[in-house]
């Protein structure tokens, strides 16, 4: 018997996934086909008259070493969130997927910090690290000037890390606990009868048949933390101290909005976009040939 | 059977449908403004009079949060065909407007709309800065101000002075004998590009760029790492490290008006839009005057620039909506419910002479809330402009500010020499303005 599932009227098919084609059409294909017009011209702010300038654009962009270092800090920032969050959630999910009382509630707490919006996580965050009151505020009067974000670049760059590191750990918790719940009770009790401990188990057992997922959370993750921090970074740093901060999606805004560079900004769009594709394939080919499935 | 109830049921829902009164006949137009607190309250609040001062029109004033966001989204909304009859554009942006092809200049504007605007009433700075290099207006001067130096006076008469230091290296010992008086932050510092590269530049009457600061054309190459602007930044620079100065911005926790209100700081450089905001916010113990903006003894002083913004008129736009836009133009430049009435809310300025002499008439200077003002003024005419001294018509502005901005913290920060930093940010800014040159090829600035 043909256990392929067919659908007999290619029409309605069609009509079936016509909107979210158009959605991708006009929110991403689109888009991405006017940077990449502007990324080869040079778009005056207020429209009309590109001139064709081949790769220039591109040019510019790689020879000004402000954008290398956003690069490096972006890849700082990608893999210390992804470390951050994923391993943070890991606990979580493990420790609660273990019933003990109150779970429940800490299901729901964990999750939480994704809903928040960025904005607001990144203002309460600014509060938590400001350095004149509450720990810090401590801290800096026992050790005068230890801790100022304000000036300290790698402290205002651990700021929106830990901050995004939080917000994400959320979103990775409840992956991570889902996969948990779908690890066979059977071994991890066999491996209980047979004198594992619960740390043992954790890492020789629940945690490998884990792995898919949390192979697709790494990629989600990456690809997060390059494009969605904007908003942390608006809110809590803008960029600063002296370009501290200042992450290849935040540096895209200030060229393309700020200074009403289009052209400029496209380029660098669409060297993100292709950093991202190639991460993701690296990923794919390298980190996934050590995932178990099934 | 049922279509027996359906028909009747239809007919009842329709009629049931209220009948739309017919729309009001004003004739609507959109401003869009920048400033958001307490000034952009101000400017709604005009609107709104403006509104209920006649029927035929109606303004929809909306604030855009900012000025780079205003200007932002008139261009967006431009490129939609869906932009704003005017909009209050800031200082920086008028090179962008000046080259769009998306405005009706100003002088233009009042000629086809029989606006009766006295061009020369207003003060040579400010229509010097709005203007073309054949001297006409493209833009409405609207909400300006200039730079103005706000000191302590307990303080300073704790150290035996009774006036404001004239220089800045006298400035330098004022803050020496305070720091020695007990005070830990003589001077409120921020990395503000307008006052601390600009309003120096100005009024030591310093080039910021070659071809007159951009005015000649948009090939002007930017020379302000080569002269006193780095000259003042070292000052700055020795200021904080002998513990004269300190930082104070938003992201340190408090910012230079909020630490000079509250009797933190002794001496800061700010607008003189602030001057409502330490009226109203400081400390009674803060007693508090302004003075002009103090140079190197061995510069003369001339005028300082403004800064604020300016109305533009939009292209594009039906006869109605600038006839109504006409009307609020006569409405805003118009002396009691123009100039006063933002002079009498906001720290700003009478942008024109006539103005300020009737405010003076009045008796508005003498009155305890708004004393102090009328120095901004002597400080805009304290010589005739020169050609670098009414401002400048650099492309792309905001950034080679924000370029600026970043080295001028690495160097105040101590994480760069500060001749270093400024070559840098001048390196940064000639290529920015090389590009805009580029994707403005062929054109010249009106």
């Amino acid at each position: 018997m043909d256990k392929r599932a067919t659908f007999p009227n290619p029409w309605i098919a069609g009509a079936f996934i016509a909107p979210q084609l158009l959605l991708i059409f006009i929110f991403f294909y689109w888009p991405t086909g006017q940077a990449l017009y502007w990324s080869i011209t040079l778009e005056p702010p207020f429209g009309g008259g590109n001139q064709f300038v081949g790769l220039d654009n591109f040019r510019a962009v790689f020879a000004d070493p402000h954008y290398w270092e956003s690069v490096v800090r972006s890849l700082i920032f990608a893999a210390s969130v992804t470390g951050l969050s994923v391993g943070f959630a890991t606990v979580l999910a493990l420790f609660a997927d273990r019933g003990l009382k109150g779970h429940q509630i800490y299901k729901f707490l964990y999750f939480l910090p994704y809903a928040m919006p960025a904005a607001a996580v990144g203002l309460s965050f600014r509060f938590i690290f400001t350095p004149e009151a509450g720990i810090f505020g401590a801290l800096n009067h026992l050790y005068p000037g230890l801790w100022d974000p304000s000036r300290i670049g790698w402290q205002a760059l651990s700021e929106i890390i830990m901050g995004q590191g939080w917000k994400m750990a959320g979103y990775n918790f409840i992956f991570l606990l889902a996969a948990l719940q779908s690890v066979p009770r059977a071994i991890v009790e066999a491996a209980a009868l047979d004198g594992a401990t619960i740390l043992q188990r954790m890492r020789y057992i629940q945690i490998p048949l884990i792995m898919p997922t949390i192979f697709f959370l790494v990629v989600i993750n990456v690809t997060d933390s390059f494009v969605d921090s904007f908003g942390m970074i608006d809110v809590t740093t803008k960029g600063g101290p002296s370009r501290a901060t200042e992450l290849m999606v935040y540096k895209i805004f200030l060229d393309g909005f700020e200074a009403k560079d289009y052209s400029l900004a496209a380029a660098q769009s669409i060297i993100l976009m292709l950093m991202i594709m190639v991460l993701t394939i690296f990923q794919f080919r390298h980190m996934e040939r050590k995932v178990h499935y099934g | 059977m049922l279509n027996k109830f359906i028909a009747p049921a239809l007919l009842a829902i329709t009629a049931a449908v209220p009948v739309q009164a017919v729309a009001a006949d004003k004739i609507k137009f959109d401003f869009w403004y920048g400033n958001t607190g307490a000034i952009g309250d101000v400017i709604a609040a005009q609107c709104k009079k403006f509104n209920e001062s006649q029927a035929k029109y109606e303004t929809n004033c909306t604030g855009q949060g900012g000025y780079d966001k205003a200007e932002q989204n008139t261009i967006a909304a431009y490129r939609a065909k869906q932009q704003p009859t005017l909009v209050q554009l800031y200082d920086a942006g008028t090179v962008n407007f000046m080259l769009s092809g998306a405005v009706v200049p100003a002088v233009k504007f009042a000629k086809d709309n029989n606006i009766a605007i006295d061009w020369a009433d207003y003060y040579p700075a400010i229509s010097n800065f709005f203007a073309t290099s054949k001297g006409e207006l493209w833009s409405f001067p609207y909400n300006n101000s200039t730079a103005l130096m706000y000191y302590n006076k307990d303080a300073l008469a704790k150290i035996g002075k009774a006036a404001a230091p004239a220089n800045l290296e006298e400035l330098t010992d004022d803050m020496k004998l305070l720091k020695a008086a007990g005070y830990d932050c003589a001077y409120a510092l921020d990395f503000d590009p307008w006052v601390n590269l600009e309003q120096f530049s100005y009024i030591s009457n310093v080039p910021l760029a070659s071809k007159n600061n951009g005015y000649d054309g948009l090939d002007a190459e930017l020379t302000f790492n080569k002269g006193k602007a780095v000259d003042f930044a070292k000052l700055a620079k020795s200021w904080l490290d002998n513990g004269y100065a300190k930082v104070m911005t938003a992201q340190t926790g408090k910012d230079k008006v909020k630490a000079f209100a509250d009797g933190s700081c002794q001496f800061m450089y700010t607008s003189v839009g602030d001057h409502a905001t330490v009226t109203a916010t400081h400390a009674d113990s803060v007693h508090w005057g302004v003075a002009p903006l103090p140079v190197f003894k061995d510069s003369g002083r001339v005028n300082s620039a403004i800064g604020g913004a300016s109305v533009w008129v939009m292209a594009g736009k039906s006869a109605d909506e600038y006839a109504g836009a006409a009307e609020f133009i006569k409405y805003i430049t118009a002396y009691e419910t123009g100039v006063k009435y933002i002079a009498q809310n906001t720290g700003y300025i009478p942008v024109t002479k006539s103005g300020f002499k009737k405010l003076s008439e009045e008796g508005f200077y003498k009155d305890a809330k708004f004393a102090g003002r009328e120095v901004a003024l002597q400080s805009l005419e304290a010589a005739p402009v020169t050609p670098v001294s009414r401002g400048q018509r650099l492309g792309n502005y905001t950034a080679i500010r924000a370029a600026w901005q970043s080295e001028f913290q690495a160097a105040m920060l101590g994480q760069k020499d500060v001749q270093a930093a400024y070559d840098d940010a001048a390196k940064a800014g000639n290529d920015i303005l090389r590009r805009y040159e580029q994707t403005f090829k062929g054109q010249k600035l009106p």
